[in-house]
């Protein structure tokens, strides 16, 4: 066997390893996640009654934009990158990423942005104020100051992402092992082979957005001042082109996941693979051609208007192939219950009632009436949390003793998995009733007739950051003292050359690349 | 320091202890536990289309989820291991895929139908009996009847202190304002809506409209309500720190009661532009200016006038409140372009601004002396 890892912090700033840079995604985007977690923690206590009591206004909207940028792009992005670095050359049999160089500076220039990121909290103006979604003019003639250092930040991230995906990219086509065809791929490595195709395309439509505020700000240029004869509206189509594939990057590898769980612990393979495969395929082409179903309030030609509804209802056909197909799988299987699959049964469920209002959404003379509101709020965090987190966190239980050899406590994780799954129901679903009956998103202060619900979501809210809390102390017990586990193959049900390899998988695996048959 | 921290964890604290009391009390204070739970049907045909197409929609997905959920919830408690239940190996059948692509491919060219319909009643702006341009501004509305001469600003009219809750909130908390929009019953009225500074928009959610107000665009939308009655609605888009204190009230009326409210309102502006040729003396402009400021100018440079460092300049022993009216009445009257001091020339009467300068220029211990006219304001603006 080859040498084991460098000593000391050497290891981890110069290591090239796709394992330990796996390792350092996850611990970084784990770190992410409690950060925006606690702002979202400041916005629920701020909202949990009627009248402003911790916060002024323009502090709240510093919140809810730092909020969902540390979340998409601090915690949920990079979770999946850590899981591709990690179990990508695991599945394919390869020995390592492609290019493992880029790979460490793609990593170790991500906290670098989040620094620049997370330090205009403290400049004079504070942070970015105009919603993770930056429409202009409010984000240029109207910013603080500290815009300049988001656009950055954002800068960054991007070519980060781009990089990564490159990577992936790179890796996934040319180090599959001798006879592991594409379509004998396990689904994790295909749905990251797509969305790293969305990643590369779009990543630079955000740089060229950020760029163009970065201008009008700065340099004089009007692209999005209409005093200046340029456009406001320009902004929102730019933006939404990165936009909408921005939620298939965050949601497909959440599939890919779900697509490994769910079969290993019904004992029963996959159910319509290639059907799978061409679902996902279809999902991402569909994600370029829908992007103004975001904006069908800015007063669109009723052509477009009809033309986004019906391209944005097609989604819900290959989405729905999906669901489908894992609720087959599991249909006349051997089912057992361990954390991972309640974390995967639970994704099924409620990406399903996020996949629902979506649909309602795309139609756009009801989306007059849900646009902006707290029904919006709620549909995207049944799909980012009850869809990408759930699925991140199962794929943690799930792949955790692989990593460390140990396993994790099933009590423990089942609790928490039970804490998560009901204070995010509690926190959400009443979100929809808000929405509904007219309260609108990124409001820092509401009428009386929601107070009501607005006290359950922040009860919610604080339970669902509590089991977070226990799900860090689940996996810190484990990978000091858990049990120690040595079986190659963990679970039972789980197929995959990843279960080929010893436990915990050593600092260098398929030396020798193995024989896919 | 220790003082303050104790203090925050008390303001942190307090709601989570009175959680259980607070909940009880507003239930039954509120009762709305009912109302806050679906959309609406509205006053207008429009909403209504919406509401039909929205309760269609919701029953279908209810329909769907149930069999999906229903087939899945069978596996998980029949299918189990811990049941000694062997598993199958069907892993493939094209049939079954080709039904579940169609099936849900026609359900959606079903709802399709209704959706179109809709759309297409709801961008009929056409053969409108009455046109109102309604403008965004940070953050209020602006309402004008195109040829009828008549503009004002609505405002907020929570006051701070329910926000800051020194005070008790009323029934219509950040939903009530100074001067609603007033507009007649049974008639189609046209909405053109615009924005002065950032992109609001504005919804009225009984009346199926949401049109986004967008700085260098006209949108169209309209409305004809078919009840009279106050409704209230609100700003949608993200529009900085005041966003959800600039509410949209509506006074739908009786027709000729609207054509009497129309009426006194031109005889009101006409009155308003008398007013601009007479003088006043320090006092009664000290007094109507410290109004227009604390509705107008506060919620940047705060009552205090000491403004937010960093964010917005203070007023408060300025060297622009202190040095020449010339500079202050071009600022107040132009705007500063490129930050977020709007041009309120257009915004405000000339009485209105004369009042503001001179109270901006004498309170807070500015004590200039200066007594700004409304005909100053007058000639400034036609100097220009």
């Amino acid at each position: 066997m080859a040498h084991g890892p460098a000593k000391g912090i050497g290891r981890w700033l110069f290591t090239t390893n796709h394992k330990d840079i796996g390792t350092m995604y996850l611990w970084f985007s784990f770190s992410m996640f409690f950060l925006g977690g606690f702002f979202a923690m400041v916005i629920r206590a701020e909202l949990f009654a009627p009248g402003m009591q911790l916060v002024d206004p323009n502090f709240f909207n510093q919140m809810t934009t730092m909020h969902g940028l540390v979340m998409v792009f601090g915690a949920i992005m990079p979770a999946f990158v850590g899981l591709a670095n990690w179990m990508i050359p695991l599945q394919i049999g390869a020995p390592d990423m492609a290019l493992p160089r880029m790979n460490n500076l793609s990593f170790w220039i991500l906290p670098c942005a989040f620094i620049v990121l997370a330090s205009t909290l403290f400049m004079e103006g504070g942070a970015p104020n105009f919603g993770w979604t930056f429409y202009a003019p409010l984000s240029t003639t109207y910013a603080p100051a500290s815009v300049n250092y988001f656009i950055f930040a954002l800068h960054i991230m991007g070519a980060s992402s781009i990089m990564g995906s490159i990577n992936i990219i790179a890796t996934i086509l040319n180090m599959r092992a001798p006879g592991m065809t594409l379509m004998k791929m396990p689904m994790f490595a295909w749905t990251w082979l797509i969305t790293a195709f969305l990643l590369v395309a779009v990543m630079p439509v955000l740089a060229g957005a950020v760029t163009m505020i970065l201008m009008d700000i700065n340099f004089g240029t009007s692209f999005f001042d209409a005093a200046g004869g340029g456009d406001p509206v320009l902004f929102q189509h730019v933006f939404w082109f990165f936009g909408h594939p921005e939620v298939y990057i965050i949601i497909l590898p959440a599939f890919g996941v779900i697509s490994a769980i769910i079969p290993t612990f019904s004992r029963k393979p996959l159910f319509g693979y290639s059907s799978m495969v061409y679902a996902t395929a279809a999902i991402a082409f569909l994600s370029f051609i829908v992007w103004a179903h975001h904006m069908f309030t800015v007063g669109m030609p009723i052509a477009g208007e009809l033309y986004f509804m019906y391209a944005t209802m097609l989604i819900a056909v290959p989405t729905g192939v999906k669901v489908f197909n894992w609720v087959t799988t599991m249909f006349r299987g051997s089912i057992s219950l361990e954390t991972p699959m309640l974390f995967a049964i639970a994704f099924v469920i409620l990406f399903t009632i996020g996949g629902f209002t979506g649909v309602m959404l795309a139609l756009a003379p009801a989306d007059i009436q849900y646009h902006d509101t707290y029904f919006v709020v709620a549909h995207f965090h049944y799909v980012m949390v009850a869809g990408a987190v759930f699925s991140g966190t199962g794929a943690v239980y799930y792949w955790l003793p692989k990593w460390c050899g140990r396993m994790y406590n099933e009590a423990l994780g089942k609790v928490q998995f039970w804490l998560a799954f009901i204070g995010f129901n509690i926190a959400f679903f009443p979100q929809h009733f808000l929405g509904l009956a007219g309260m609108p998103r990124r409001y820092a202060d509401y009428s009386l007739q929601f107070a009501d619900w607005n006290m359950v979501s922040s009860v919610g809210a604080f339970m669902y950051g509590a089991a977070q809390v226990l799900l860090l102390y689940n996996v810190l017990s484990t990978v000091i003292a858990g049990k120690k586990v040595t079986e190659p193959k963990t679970w039972e049900g789980a197929e995959g050359l990843e279960w080929t390899v010893p436990t915990p998988a050593p600092y260098h695996t398929f030396t020798t690349p193995p024989e896919v048959k | 320091m220790l003082a303050n921290a104790k203090q925050f964890i008390m303001r942190v604290l307090t709601p989570f202890l009175l959680f259980p009391l607070a909940a009880a009390a507003q239930a039954q204070q509120s009762g709305t536990w009912r109302e806050v739970l679906n959309m609406t049907p509205g006053v207008t045909e429009v909403s209504r289309q919406i509401y039909d197409l929205h309760m269609i929609i919701l029953w279908i997905c209810v329909a769907i989820g149930t069999a999906v959920f229903a087939v899945m919830f069978y596996s998980v408690i029949v299918h189990r291991k811990s049941r000694g239940y062997k598993a199958a190996n069907f892993h493939e059948s094209t049939t079954v895929e080709i039904i579940w692509t169609v099936v849900p491919a026609l359900i959606l060219v079903i709802i399709a139908i209704p959706a179109t319909k809709t759309l297409v009643n709801l961008y009929d702006t056409s053969d409108a009996e009455l046109d109102v341009k309604v403008t965004g501004y940070q953050w209020r509305w602006q309402y004008e009847y195109l040829g009828e001469g008549v503009q004002f600003m609505s405002d907020l009219s929570s006051s701070n202190d329910q926000i800051y809750n020194r005070e008790e909130k009323g029934e219509f908390y950040l939903a009530e304002v100074t001067e609603p929009l007033v507009i007649p019953v049974d008639t189609k009225v046209r909405f053109l809506i615009t924005a002065n500074d950032v992109i609001h928009s504005w919804w009225m959610t009984d009346f199926g409209v949401k049109k986004d107000a967008i700085p260098g665009y006209i949108n169209e939308t309209w409305a004809r309500v078919d009840k009279t009655g106050v409704y209230r609605g609100y700003c949608a888009e993200l529009c900085g720190q005041g966003h959800a204190f600039m509410p949209v009230v509506v006074h739908v009326v009786e027709k000729d009661e609207f054509a009497q409210w129309l009426d006194d309102k031109k005889a009101e502006a006409e009155t308003l532009r008398e007013l601009a040729s007479q003088q006043f003396s320090l006092e009664e402009l000290m007094e109507r200016g410290e109004g227009v400021h604390n509705r107008t100018c506060s919620a940047c440079h705060q009552t205090s006038g000491e403004g937010i460092a960093g964010v917005f300049p203070p007023i408060k022993g300025s060297a622009l409140a202190l040095g020449p009216v010339e500079d202050h009445m071009n600022i107040v009257v132009n705007g500063s372009p490129g930050t977020a001091m709007q041009a309120f020339g257009g915004q405000l009467s000339e009485v209105d601004i004369a009042a503001v300068l001179t109270y901006q220029r004498n309170a807070w211990g500015n004590d200039t002396g200066d007594v700004v006219q409304p005909v100053d304001v007058l000639m400034f603006k036609q100097g220009q």
